[in-house]
């Protein structure tokens, strides 16, 4: 089966590995991967550009369809960077409903992370398991906030429902649910046999990688880097829960396995403080319209890692500039790293198990010449080399980094 | 001659086998849906499967071989159905047999693999040339857990004719018994040979896309689909004829009962088989096979060679 | 390790009801207030237009009819669900349902009137 011919083969932009458009190209010699060429690109939606079109609230809406699955982290992290521009101080209450949604999102994410990874490795019974379970916290989601997916519970200044005491019964009854199930999941994680055989040292990522090239969230998490923006930068609520990080040391698929589950757990023990805590009082302030010239920076630690949302505003309703930097983007790198002399099947285990999400990531670069009225596309390449000599113009030399990272950037 | 065109073609050959594989492949995909907890199809679903696919255009890649990558499942489909013809079903004896129709039929069942290969091979993708590769490789790791597991039920009825083995454990039912590991061994390769998860590297779709059938469709993949249900028909007959004949004494309609029971079970634990376990990689599954498999198919040859021994003392 | 560790919950399923909802045929019971289609009260309405300003797909247009009526032409399909013209109106004219079923093959049929009918009671009119 070792054939001595090189070939590429082309997983995607359409390939049943991949839910979304992205490229990967893979040379190959026989099972052996070679290397991998990633190109992003095809699902380009210009999301940042539009924002800078509307006004304040119909961005709410709009950022939060960045991403199907993360939606509450989108939502949040641009409304926390408005909500800090225009210096408002948002009721104790509305950060506790802000954290348990995004809590429960966490667990709709990782379980649904957790099936998908089962299909990858040709286990679909998990996916079908884990899937039907995950039910139990979307019909809550769908309860607490009136939508499956793009929940439309934020806005500036606060929440736009309130939870009920009758929902947070329903709240901590599915909760004990979901937690006996999580628990029978690790079970099966950690001990069958065959998804070990397939996890195990697959898509290696050492500890001195994952800080090198800025992994986030669970696939740094796995390679002991302890990194949390809930514990390291406390926004909404996080700040007087108790909760623990959890890391790992196996560097690899089984251990971003190990770290999302273990994380439900740390979920459940969040949402119940939550309940428990959370105080009375209005839901949300009022928000001015038109918000201060200014700028801020806001992380939000999101399922799949750290999402940041930089907003620059001007003293009108829309803002100047929206800038969104999904965690996939900070973790697609370290793919190409991973896979280096791995097996052609272990590449969608791979790629899933930094839990992309590729609409979030897409970029492209397009300028406009004024003068001439031409248009160009800027390839990465272009970019990368503009980069450098902006940087070197600027007296910062990163020539040296540049040829340690150039076998991990792409 | 028109009795003999009667069972090549209608029963017990190609119609009949034909509608047994559609029930056999709906049974397992039932149970299969059911033990995850699905609804899973109507009773009709594979046939309509099968019109479906058969009233749909076919696309012959340009750069594919066509008469290669036409004749492919035709000839896939005719060595299965040949070997069917050669596996004593509810009688002693097959609608044809010889003496070393054994070694024919479990022949006759490595045809698909191969037919599978080439076919994939000349349809020149890439993902079909990595699966069909794939699925070549695989045969040499359940072929001889498989031939292992059924030869050595051979070599204790010390003949080399399905009618013989048949006939030996009906009259002496106790050596079922001895015969167990091989049982388990020849579903496990039979598993293998039907790429069924956890052996379904060749055509693994978060990889390769289809594997070998990627640029298959219309009548040609559903002659392939076809050739996979009849060959786990076969596969299930061919078991359940070695290693559980029972009660061949009994009036026929009972012995049809049977008959269609032992193909339900083993198509069951196969269903069960494949839905608890993940995909094995390539290189894994063929460690599997020689590391575990082939170690008890040798301890089976092991136990019958020192039973026959005993026995002919 | 434990090969085959998903036994013992397979074979349980099998004697179990299945999680699939057969949906068209048996309709789903959605707890809380799903956000749904939108609704509009034409006499409550003082034509303030904040909805259609809020709006972010642009799919509420607020017409004035008369003196003191108004209209409103709902575009479902350029409706994103997220009800933040309800938030907005100062006056309660405007209510989403539970009514999530709202798949059309025609287009055009996803434009919904809200208009005042002949004893001023709303009624909705498909353009």
């Amino acid at each position: 089966m070792h054939d001595s011919h090189k070939f590429k083969i082309p997983m995607g932009p359409q390939h049943p590995a991949l839910k979304e458009p992205e490229s990967f190209s893979i040379a190959l010699k026989g099972e052996k991967i070679l290397g991998v060429e990633i190109r992003l690109g095809y699902n380009h939606r210009g999301i940042e550009k539009a924002c800078e079109e509307r006004s304040y609230i119909q961005d709410i809406y709009l950022i939060e369809r960045v991403c199907g699955i993360c939606s509450h982290s989108h939502s949040t992290c641009f409304i926390q960077a408005v909500e800090e521009i225009a210096c408002l101080q948002i009721p104790e209450r509305a950060k506790y409903i802000r954290t348990l949604i995004g809590e429960l999102e966490r667990i709709h994410s990782h379980l649904l992370w957790l099936g998908v990874a089962g299909h990858e490795i040709g286990f679909d019974t998990l996916l079908m398991y884990t899937w039907r379970d995950r039910e139990v916290v979307m019909d809550l989601l769908a309860e607490l906030t009136g939508n499956r997916v793009n929940y439309a519970i934020n806005t500036i200044g606060g929440v736009r429902r309130d939870v009920s005491e009758q929902q947070a019964l329903d709240v901590l009854k599915a909760v004990d649910i979901l937690e006996e199930r999580t628990k029978y999941y690790i079970g099966i994680a950690t001990t069958e046999t065959s998804i070990i055989k397939r996890l195990l040292g697959v898509g290696v990522l050492s500890h001195e990688d994952a800080l090198r090239l800025d992994a986030v969230g669970p696939t740094a998490r796995a390679s002991g880097v302890t990194r949390d923006v809930r514990r390291d930068d406390p926004y909404a609520a996080y700040g007087s829960l108790s909760f623990d990080v959890i890391t790992d040391n196996h560097n690899d698929v089984y251990g971003r396995t190990l770290v999302r589950v273990k994380e439900l757990l740390e979920s459940f023990k969040i949402i119940r403080q939550v309940i428990k805590d959370m105080p009375a009082g209005p839901l949300s302030v009022k928000a001015p319209r038109k918000i201060p010239a200014g700028e801020a920076l806001s992380r939000y630690e999101a399922p799949r890692g750290e999402d940041m949302h930089y907003i620059k505003s001007n003293g009108t309703e829309k803002p100047e500039r929206v800038k969104v930097r999904a965690p996939t983007l900070a973790n697609v790198q370290a793919v190409k790293h991973m896979l280096k002399d791995r097996y052609l099947a272990d590449m969608p285990i791979v790629i899933a198990a930094i839990d992309p999400c590729f609409s979030c990531t897409d970029r492209l670069i397009s300028v406009d010449y004024l003068d001439t009225n031409r248009k160009q596309i800027i390839k990465w390449q272009d970019l990368h080399a503009y980069s450098i000599a902006w940087h070197r113009r600027h007296g910062i030399d990163f020539t040296k980094l540049n040829k340690e990272t150039r076998g991990a950037g792409f | 001659m028109i009795k003999a065109l009667f069972s090549i073609l209608v029963f017990p050959g190609l119609i009949f086998v034909g509608v047994l594989s559609f029930f056999a492949e709906f049974a397992d995909r039932k149970l299969h849906a059911r033990l995850q907890n699905r609804i899973g199809p109507p009773w009709f679903q594979p046939f309509a499967d099968f019109i479906k696919l058969v009233a749909k255009e076919e696309i012959i890649p340009k750069e594919a071989n066509s008469t290669i990558f036409q004749i492919a499942p035709v000839f896939a489909l005719a060595s299965v159905i040949t070997a069917f013809l050669y596996i004593p079903l509810w009688d002693t004896r097959a609608l044809f047999s010889f003496d070393g129709d054994v070694i024919v039929v479990l022949y006759l069942l490595t045809l698909p693999t191969m037919a599978i290969f080439i076919g994939g091979w000349y349809s020149t993708s890439l993902f079909a040339r990595i699966g069909s590769v794939r699925a070549i490789t695989q045969l040499f790791a359940y072929e001889i857990p498989l031939f292992m597991g059924i030869l050595s039920a051979a070599l204790l009825a010390d003949t080399w004719s399905l009618y013989g083995i048949t006939v030996f454990y009906n009259n002496h039912p106790l050596f079922w018994l001895s015969n167990i590991i091989g049982f388990f061994v020849s579903l496990i390769a039979l598993m293998g040979k039907l790429e069924k998860v956890p052996f379904d590297a060749p055509e693994a779709e978060t990889e390769i896309v289809a594997g070998s059938f990627t640029e298959y469709s219309g009548r040609f993949l559903a002659l392939f689909r076809l050739t996979l249900d009849i060959e786990m028909v076969a596969g299930a007959s061919l078991l359940a004829a070695v290693f559980l004949p029972v009660g061949l004494n009994l009036p026929l309609f009972a012995r049809f009962t049977i008959y269609l029971a032992e193909v339900l079970f083993i198509v069951g634990l196969i269903a069960l088989l494949r839905t608890i376990f993940a995909r094995l990689r390539i290189d894994q599954m063929i460690r599997f096979c020689w590391k575990y498999m082939v170690p008890l198919g040798f301890i089976q040859l092991l136990i019958n060679l020192v039973l026959k021994g005993i026995l002919s003392r | 390790m434990k090969p085959g560790r998903m036994m013992h919950q397979v074979l349980h399923s099998l004697f179990k009801k299945p999680a699939t909802n057969l949906y068209p045929y048996e309709k789903l019971e959605m707890a809380g207030k799903i956000r749904g289609k939108l609704k509009f009260y034409p006499q409550k309405c003082i034509g303030c237009k904040l909805c259609m300003r809020d709006c972010p797909s642009g799919a509420i247009t607020i017409k004035k009819t008369g003196e003191k009526q108004f209209e409103a032409e709902i575009d479902l399909g350029k409706c994103i669900y997220c009800a933040q013209c309800v938030d907005v109106c100062p006056k309660g004219a405007l209510e989403f349902t539970q009514d999530i079923e709202l798949a059309e093959l025609d287009g055009a049929k996803l434009k919904v009137v809200f208009r005042n009918g002949p004893q001023d009671s709303p009624q909705e009119k498909t353009s």
